[in-house]
């Protein structure tokens, strides 16, 4: 199966890029644009066939590689290959 | 003093702290590869700045799982000092040696210039031949320098007597542009409870050589010697 990965910044963490996204998409005329949030997405294929299973693996790559839990949150989705 | 050099595909400033660790130590440094998990008994072991791992994924996070950083991170754990450089800072936060994290500058731009410094606390082999609130001018060249962490972890930082640098004016000032980065209460370095691991953004060995411009981060290297023999 596919694992699907957000990764995004804690809520209360500064996100200057997404700031900066967010005045160019001001500038290009875009209105009512706000709390532009910039993150990552990973997708990763599993030889694991049991669903819990691969939730708790994935869980434990982004513990300990895919994101840095100081300052970021993820979330996962998976789906069927 | 025997020092290493830990040198990881991408590092490009390890060269420039086996010089300065020579000038100081008056002997060659040990160049470590990050494959090489088993390096001689030393008293000092220096991560260096570049761009590990191309810092893919994040800045450090690559090279905090090397080889080579679970043995730096044993022997830290046993009290042997650490310093990481720019980069080096990265990795550390990265595997745990250090509290935080260095997020991208607040100004989005790699910045490359000198900046002052006050020496924070005295009380650490890297900062021990400073003056308590010395002022002191070191180059930085970074694009992840802003350091962030939560309100717990600075207090802690704060009560702790962690903190070993904060960006400054040449006067000592604080405030107006000091601050390169963005970094949270102006912070350049700190260090781990336990006074043996330091990291910081600045770097020391370019300007450890008058002939550089300037000699103020020789004194880190100097002190280094000093202070383990």
């Amino acid at each position: 199966m596919k694992a699907k990965i957000h990764v995004t910044l804690k809520s209360g963490v500064l996100d200057p890029q997404g700031k900066a996204v967010e005045q160019a998409l001001g500038s290009l005329g875009f209105a009512g644009v706000s709390g532009v949030r910039q993150g990552k997405y990973i997708e990763l294929d599993l030889d694991e066939t049991d669903r819990a299973k691969a939730q708790a693996n994935v869980e434990k790559m982004c513990e300990k590689l895919l994101a840095n839990t100081v300052i970021e949150n993820y979330s996962i989705d998976f789906a069927e290959t | 003093m025997k020092a290493a050099v830990i040198v990881f595909p991408g590092s490009n400033c390890d060269r420039d702290v086996q010089v300065g660790l020579r000038q100081s130590m008056g002997s060659e440094p040990l160049m470590v590869w990050h494959r090489d998990a088993h390096f001689a008994q030393v008293d000092l072991i220096v991560v260096p700045g570049g761009f590990s791992y191309g810092d893919y994924l994040r800045s450090g996070a690559l090279a905090s799982l090397s080889p080579v950083m679970g043995e730096v991170k044993a022997r830290a754990d046993k009290g042997v000092p650490v310093l990481g450089i720019c980069n080096g800072f990265q990795v550390l936060t990265e595997c745990g040696l250090l509290l935080g994290v260095l997020m991208r500058n607040a100004g989005l731009k790699f910045v490359c210039r000198d900046v002052y410094l006050q020496v924070e606390t005295t009380d650490s082999v890297f900062t021990g031949a400073y003056g308590k609130d010395a002022v002191i001018r070191i180059p930085i060249g970074h694009h992840d320098g802003n350091f962030f962490a939560d309100e717990n972890t600075l207090k802690r930082l704060r009560d702790e007597d962690c903190i070993a640098f904060r960006y400054v004016n040449a006067d000592g000032s604080r405030g107006n542009g000091a601050n390169p980065n963005g970094s949270l209460d102006d912070i350049a370095g700190i260090l781990n409870d336990k006074r043996n691991v330091l990291g910081l953004m600045p770097h020391p060995e370019r300007l450890s050589d008058p002939s550089l411009g300037g000699n103020d981060g020789r004194l880190m290297f100097d002190g280094l010697v000093q202070a383990l023999g």
